[in-house]
């Protein structure tokens, strides 16, 4: 598990895009354009979540100076 | 007129509810005035009613009023039923007249102590349950009322609660009656499997009717029932709650422990003597008891020092002469003592409560004295009842009813000659206690300053006690003395005549002088050790023998030593191992478990944000696995 | 076209796989814009030019350029290698690499399970994928399209500069020292009792 947020988030951009194109490959194995209709929603979550994310991510590195996912854990049990 | 005997109960009931609920947003003299108007009103209703009862007797000389039925299953029906006769006439009419004197007198004793109306509503809760258990025409009515008024006696012994020794005493008196109590509800159980009924009058046929005298069920259910009175009425060996019971207020001492609940074992005694005669073991046990304790409290009242103390004791003592009449057979003297004893009692603890509240709540006697020039009034009509108690011939009451008792001891054929020594015994010992109280804290020189009189409110009552006190005996004149049994008439028609047929070396006129002879030397030893020459009574307990019987008699006899050692312990030393036993375990042992688990889970609340998405990357592979491999 | 296609796939696994692995973060993005060309363009083997056409311009082309942007506004380089390296233990690898091979094992089963591949894959023309759209697939556009406004308003507002956060804090926490304004007066109306306590 990486540490720094910068990489999480390119991690899950990873996934995003892995999903993607299990979708696609399934439309296209029958022939429909479902999958591709579900790859375009999934790039839209991806666009909408990393928007999100990169601006989440720069408050914490202007509050704690630092990206350590570590170090963002105030919401202790 | 007999048509209003519900509200008797009813009234203080309801005003006990009211102050519960709203007393303690009322002014005091709301409360008071509700309070003792509530008494004032069963009083009212009572004589009248007594009044109604003496010109023109109900048919059959009793008369019931129910009100509904309260169980109806499988044939067992009691009602909530009210039953007059003579006993529970002359019995409600005293205690509604008493309480009434002393809720007037607590409206002036209890204004300083914080939780008036809880006082009052507890005052009237209590009447009203008394009144229950008096007028109940059945047994589980009557053992309602019997729980009622212990709980109000739990109450009111523990009212200042904040002092935890308060609280103790309150749990003590609950626990040493709930034997009792116990021991009368199994009694109850055995009556009505054995019998079918509860209802009193139908109860006392049947048993006549269906047992014969001396068999083993009669003895049973009268020993059952006996425990009951024995521990409701604080006579060995259950009397150990009394003294201790003193630690609530004055008036609560007044009216609960001397005249009214103490004397609930002797009226059930009254009401169920039946059974009493068909078992002669029991009723003889009941002689010995009352006798014992009458002696046994004498001498433990001689010791103390604490004014209240040696009150209790002497109440302990006289309802063991009533218990003593119960025994012999002589009913209505024992319920004529009640009626005297209700008057001086009451009167002696409510001018203790003048002395004490005017010596800033000195209890002790040693250290009060000479305040019959500082309170005249207290020390006038706590004379009138020391004497009324002691027995002082021919003008006060305790003397003709205690006379009586104690000449039925003798003649009685269940009496013998041993009982009647008990009590002249018992006579000499009253005598001398208590003007042993009334030399030390009303003569000799005064120790302390008397900043508090009493007001109207605690005078009147006292008055009309004192007044009481000496012409209440004149209802029953004896037949040397102008024979005039008014008072046995009347109650004849409720219970049972006794028989005198046992004259041998006495006559009625010779047991009383030679009662007034006992009554005399213990004034007259009281005069000599406490009065003249205190250094006498000094020496006395300075000495080896002296010293150890004083402790002996001062700690009851060694009874709450002996129960501590007995019961108490083991009890509690039971309870001690006990306290981490299998049962136990299993309990919490589930605690332990969900604190085990908790603390597990609390592991995962980390806030690691790393950790989260492995615990979510982590589910939805196991969730996938789930999902395939089905 | 088979050819170009394991090609592609095989520059994929690989360019992720360095994706994941890398100290500098400036090197892992663009190793990650590798990947996704090349994902582009298995794509367009597999018969969805659309698509490959989208991922190339918004994921690899606005997504990715986001990142880098980020990544060189926060001037995470050399800098952030050395954290990384660090941080970056190799028995750290143990739980993800337990858990890949779990999906592995899962992701095998279903593939040789699965019913027969069959037919050569098909192309799906743009237009087939417009009328999907916009006929049964119309509320998923609605929705997406709440779903970026959304997460316009959203990145917008937490962008926000903090100087400007505290300010307002400030206004609503004084009003004790305040001197009374319009605003204060219907507002100490709605406060009640507690305030004047």
């Amino acid at each position: 598990m990486r540490r720094n947020l910068i990489f999480t988030l390119m991690s899950i951009e990873v996934m995003l895009n892995a999903a993607g194109l299990a979708f696609v490959v399934a439309g296209s194995r029958w022939v429909q354009p479902d999958g591709q209709v579900m790859f375009i929603f999934i790039l839209a979550t991806a666009a909408a979540e990393v928007s999100v994310g990169l601006a989440l991510l720069l408050q914490l590195y202007h509050r704690d100076k630092s990206l350590d996912a570590d170090a963002a854990s105030r919401m202790r049990g | 007129m007999f048509r209003l005997l519900w509200l008797i109960p009813a009234i203080p009931f309801a005003s006990s509810l009211v102050l519960a609920l709203v007393g303690s947003r009322m002014s005091k003299k709301v409360v008071a005035a509700i309070g003792v108007a509530a008494i004032a009103a069963s009083a009212v209703i009572s004589i009248l009613t007594t009044w109604k009862f003496l010109v023109a007797p109900p048919p059959g000389d009793s008369y019931t009023q129910a009100l509904w039925t309260w169980i109806d299953v499988a044939g067992f029906r009691p009602q909530i039923a009210f039953y007059l006769d003579s006993l529970s006439l002359i019995m409600t009419l005293v205690v509604t007249f008493v309480s009434f004197l002393i809720h007037l007198y607590s409206a002036e004793f209890m204004i300083e102590s914080e939780g008036y109306s809880r006082f009052f509503a507890y005052m009237n809760l209590f009447v009203a349950s008394m009144v229950t258990l008096l007028l109940a025409d059945n047994l589980l009515l009557l053992y309602l009322g019997w729980e009622g008024v212990g709980l109000c006696s739990y109450l009111l012994i523990g009212f200042w609660y904040p002092d935890p020794a308060n609280g103790l005493a309150a749990r003590k008196a609950f626990i040493v009656t709930r034997i009792g109590d116990t021991s009368m509800i199994i009694g109850l159980f055995l009556l009505f499997r054995q019998l079918g009924t509860l209802h009193i009058q139908e109860l006392m046929h049947r048993a006549a009717e269906q047992w014969t005298v001396g068999s083993a069920l009669p003895i049973a259910a009268a020993a059952l029932l006996l425990g009951g009175s024995v521990g409701k009425s604080a006579q060995l060996p259950l009397q150990t709650w009394l003294p201790d019971a003193m630690a609530g207020p004055t008036p609560v001492s007044a009216l609960i422990h001397a005249a009214t609940m103490v004397t609930a074992g002797v009226y059930l005694i009254a009401r169920t003597h039946v059974l009493f005669r068909l078992a002669p073991s029991v009723q003889f046990a009941v002689a010995v008891i009352g006798a014992t304790t009458l002696v046994f409290a004498g001498f433990s009242a001689l010791n103390q020092w604490d004014i209240k103390r040696v009150l209790a004791y002497s109440t302990m003592s006289q309802i063991g002469y009533m218990f003593l009449a119960m025994g012999v057979g002589a009913w209505t003297a024992g319920i004529f003592h009640f009626m005297t004893h209700a008057f001086f009692k009451s009167l002696l603890f409510l001018a203790a409560g003048v002395v004490i509240d005017a010596m800033h709540d000195e209890h002790n006697i040693f250290k009060m004295g000479g305040l019959r020039k500082e309170l005249p009034l207290a020390f006038g009509v706590f004379l009138i009842a020391g004497c009324s108690l002691a027995g002082l011939p021919l003008i006060t009451a305790g003397f003709y009813s205690k006379g009586l008792i104690v000449w039925e001891a003798w003649s009685s054929p269940q009496g013998n000659p041993i009982l009647w020594l008990a009590g002249a015994f018992g006579v000499v010992l009253t005598a001398l206690y208590i003007f042993r109280v009334i030399f030390l804290v009303f003569f000799g020189e005064a120790k302390a300053s008397v900043t508090k009189r009493p007001g109207y409110r605690i005078q009147i009552p006292l008055g009309i006690l004192a007044v009481l006190s000496l012409i209440g005996g004149f209802v029953n004149l004896p037949p040397g003395l102008g024979n005039e049994p008014l008072f046995t008439r009347l109650l004849e028609t409720a219970l049972p005549p006794s028989v005198q047929d046992r004259f041998g070396l006495l006559t009625e006129m010779r047991s009383e002088g030679l009662l007034a002879l006992a009554f005399l030397l213990g004034l007259g030893l009281a005069y000599l050790f406490y009065l003249r020459s205190r250094q006498w009574s000094t020496a006395l307990t300075a000495n080896r023998l002296g010293k150890v019987l004083h402790e002996f008699w001062f700690a009851d006899w060694g009874f709450d030593w002996c129960y501590d050692k007995l019961l108490v312990q083991p009890v509690l030393w039971f309870a001690r191992i006990d306290k981490g036993d299998v049962v136990d375990a299993f309990y919490t042992g589930i605690a332990g478990l969900n604190e085990l688990l908790c603390r597990g889970l609390c592991l995962t609340e980390n806030g690691q944000v790393r950790w989260y998405a492995a615990s979510i990357a982590a589910g939805t592979v196991i969730f996938v696995a789930i999902v395939l491999f089905r | 076209m088979d050819a170009v296609f394991y090609i592609a796939a095989v520059t994929a696994i690989l360019a992720t796989l360095m994706v994941i692995t890398r100290l500098n973060a400036v090197h892992a993005l663009l190793y990650l814009i590798v990947s996704l060309l090349s994902v582009a363009l298995v794509f367009y083997t597999l018969g969805a030019p659309f698509i490959a056409t989208l991922e190339v311009i918004i994921y690899a082309g606005a997504i990715m350029v986001l990142f880098v942007f980020v990544v060189m506004m926060l001037n995470l380089g050399a800098k952030t290698a050395e954290t990384e390296r660090t941080w970056l233990k190799p028995g750290m690898w143990t739980g993800p690499c337990v858990l890949a091979a779990f999906l592995i094992v899962e992701v095998a089963y279903l593939l040789f399970h699965a019913g027969s591949l069959g037919q050569e894959a098909g192309l799906v023309e743009p237009k087939q994928v417009a009328i999907a759209l916009f006929g049964p697939y119309l509320i998923g556009v609605e929705l997406a399209s709440m779903l970026l406004l959304g997460a316009l308003v959203g990145a917008y507002h937490l962008s926000a500069r903090k100087q400007q956060q505290l300010e307002i804090q400030d206004g609503v926490d004084s009003n004790g020292t305040r001197a009374v304004t319009g605003r204060d007066l219907t507002r100490s109306g709605a406060g009640g009792p507690s305030r004047a306590a």
